[in-house]
């Protein structure tokens, strides 16, 4: 097993004349928490859209464990074992939260549309156990008394955890977060930083996007800093912290 | 008296087999946006089919029971081919476009299987093969028939079995996902084609058996009969609110007992003036109605649902 899980090769985006990325070049080690920060419209999200397949990239790829990614279906790359959150939140409002994860077992079982339909001890036995194991993830990210709530009810910081624990439920290698800290307060902050170090500890490598600058320095094992579509600096967070590029593009020139 | 408990049973009757086909038309409308027009044709094919294939059972020296359990299979694997090709071919390639164009496309593809349809079975009408004994049941003044009591009895655990499909199972959790927001579901791993593709074939599999109800009810069938069906079958999906399961149930049935209950009475209230083949006229006043002053439905959501 080698040590890179995810190897991004001069991946390129445009949107008509607007080059979103620019032959971005990075690599992600397992069991480390990455991190890509960069201004707003440096790219951030259009990567983990070509990344997912969301996007088809007009240039470069991306190998993930060890075997290319074909970037045009998005149910593949959750079955490779890439899960994502979103920026703004994208949960299925009206059904439950224990439902919502639920959903994210799809892809790690078998049952078929036939099995759905004869309700066979098999398909049956699958669903007494996606069932338990989306309860147990509720539980992990710690909603679990939110368990029948229809996700919409649900407060903004246990509809974030609810998306961290959607995503786990495909049982990914690679579980890539869009802003998880976005309009939390301070205390809400530190509970996710807690989570996601709980995460990694539990053996998934992650990929952080985040404004949050400070939470970035002090979670991240390594940084990448996108600015106007292209990769600036990737290194340790003490090193990206002094370069003059970086202060740059966050300060403006 | 009589007269009205016999036409709310005729009404429960014809309800439930309309319930059956708004069934088809509400599940690819909440997975996918679409009006499937060519969904009365897909009921019309699984009559036709019924009547051939146990039709000529039955003459081959089967025995009845045998011959219209066959006859039933086949038309439901048949309709569940069908409605699996016509996604495949004909609304796969148009995920993308403009909703007029499925739309559209969906109103070709029912001119198609109708044409196709009077190729294969000719102009005239079919007689559907006696596959039930007669029997007659008397209620509080009321009669009704065996098919009767099967037709309500069969379209109601085919409902429960749906829900249960729907709120129960894996496929189901997928499906309602999908309906909500494709683009995140196939990011949770679900493969989007393939839940589309299986509300089709469901879909097309209860319209089978709504045909084989409809056939054995009337005792006729027409290559054309799948058109008015269709649309009153559109009118109680619309009724209770398009999208939604329960809706199209309850809307099926009351659009039923509405236009029983009419047929029965419009002779009265006319003077006679009009007579009960003008029952046609209260589905459609119903849809009229509901898209005035209730464009949702009886359950139906706002709109703006799907992100």
């Amino acid at each position: 097993m080698s040590e890179v899980l995810l190897k991004a090769e001069a991946v390129a985006k445009h949107f008509g004349g607007v080059k979103a990325l620019q032959e971005v070049s990075l690599t992600i080690r397992r069991g480390e928490i990455y991190g890509l920060i960069g201004p707003n419209g440096a790219g951030k999200t259009t990567f983990f859209n070509c990344m997912t397949g969301l996007y088809v990239p007009d240039g470069g790829g991306f190998v993930f464990d060890g075997a290319p990614l074909i970037a045009d279906a998005p149910h593949q790359a959750a079955e490779r074992g890439i899960a994502r959150t979103f920026q703004n939140i994208r949960l299925f409002g009206n059904m439950t939260a224990l439902e919502n994860v639920m959903v994210g077992r799809h892809v790690r079982t078998k049952a078929g549309v036939l099995g759905a339909m004869f309700q066979n001890a098999a398909t049956k036995a699958e669903e007494v156990a996606i069932r338990q194991r989306a309860s147990d993830l509720l539980h992990y990210v710690r909603i679990e008394e939110r368990a029948d709530d229809l996700a919409k009810n649900l407060s903004y910081g246990d509809q974030r955890r609810l998306e961290i624990a959607r995503a786990l439920a495909t049982e990914p290698k690679l579980l890539c977060l869009d802003e998880p800290a976005a309009g939390m307060n301070a205390t809400e902050t530190a509970e996710l930083r807690e989570l996601i170090e709980g995460i990694r500890r539990d053996g998934t490598t992650i990929l952080l996007i985040e404004h949050d600058v400070k939470l970035v320095m002090g979670l991240c094992d390594r940084v990448a800093v996108l600015d106007y579509g292209a990769l600036v600096i990737e290194d340790v967070p003490a090193v990206v912290q002094k370069d003059q590029r970086v202060i740059e593009a966050y300060l403006g020139a | 008296m009589d007269i009205f408990l016999q036409q709310i049973i005729n009404g429960l009757v014809q309800g439930s087999i309309y319930a059956l086909v708004a069934l088809g038309y509400t599940m690819v409308y909440g997975i996918m946006g679409l009006i499937n027009f060519a969904h009365g044709e897909v009921v019309m094919i699984g009559t036709l089919v019924t009547i051939t294939v146990a039709g000529s059972l039955i003459k081959a020296g089967m025995p009845v029971a045998l011959a219209g359990l066959a006859g039933v299979s086949a038309s439901v694997l048949v309709c569940m081919a069908l409605g699996w090709g016509l996604e495949r071919i004909a609304y796969r390639p148009l995920r993308n476009a403009p909703r007029l164009t499925p739309l559209i496309t969906a109103i070709g593809m029912s001119i198609v299987l109708q044409n196709l349809a009077m190729m294969i079975w000719g102009r005239n009408y079919l007689t559907f093969p006696p596959l039930l004994p007669k029997m007659d049941f008397e209620f509080a003044g009321a009669n009704f028939t065996a098919i009767q009591v099967i037709i309500v009895l069969v379209s109601a655990a085919t409902m429960g079995g749906l829900l249960l499909l729907v709120y129960r199972t894996k496929l189901g959790m997928a499906m309602r996902a999908t309906a909500q927001n494709p683009a995140v579901a196939s990011l949770m791993g679900v493969n989007i084609n393939r839940v589309i593709a299986a509300a089709f074939v469901i879909g097309s599999a209860l319209g089978a058996l709504a045909g084989v109800m409809v056939g054995g009810y009337y005792e006729i069938a027409h290559y054309q009969m799948g058109f008015m069906l269709g649309l009153k079958a559109f009118t109680a999906a619309v009724l209770g609110g398009i999208g939604n399961l329960g809706g199209a149930m309850l809307g099926g049935i009351l659009l039923g007992i509405i236009e029983a209950l009419g047929a029965g009475y419009i002779g009265d209230l006319t003077g006679g003036f009009l007579g009960s083949h003008y029952q046609d006229i209260f589905a459609f006043i119903v849809l009229i109605v509901v898209l005035m002053f209730k464009p949702s439905g009886l359950f139906g959501e706002k709109t703006g649902d799907r992100a």
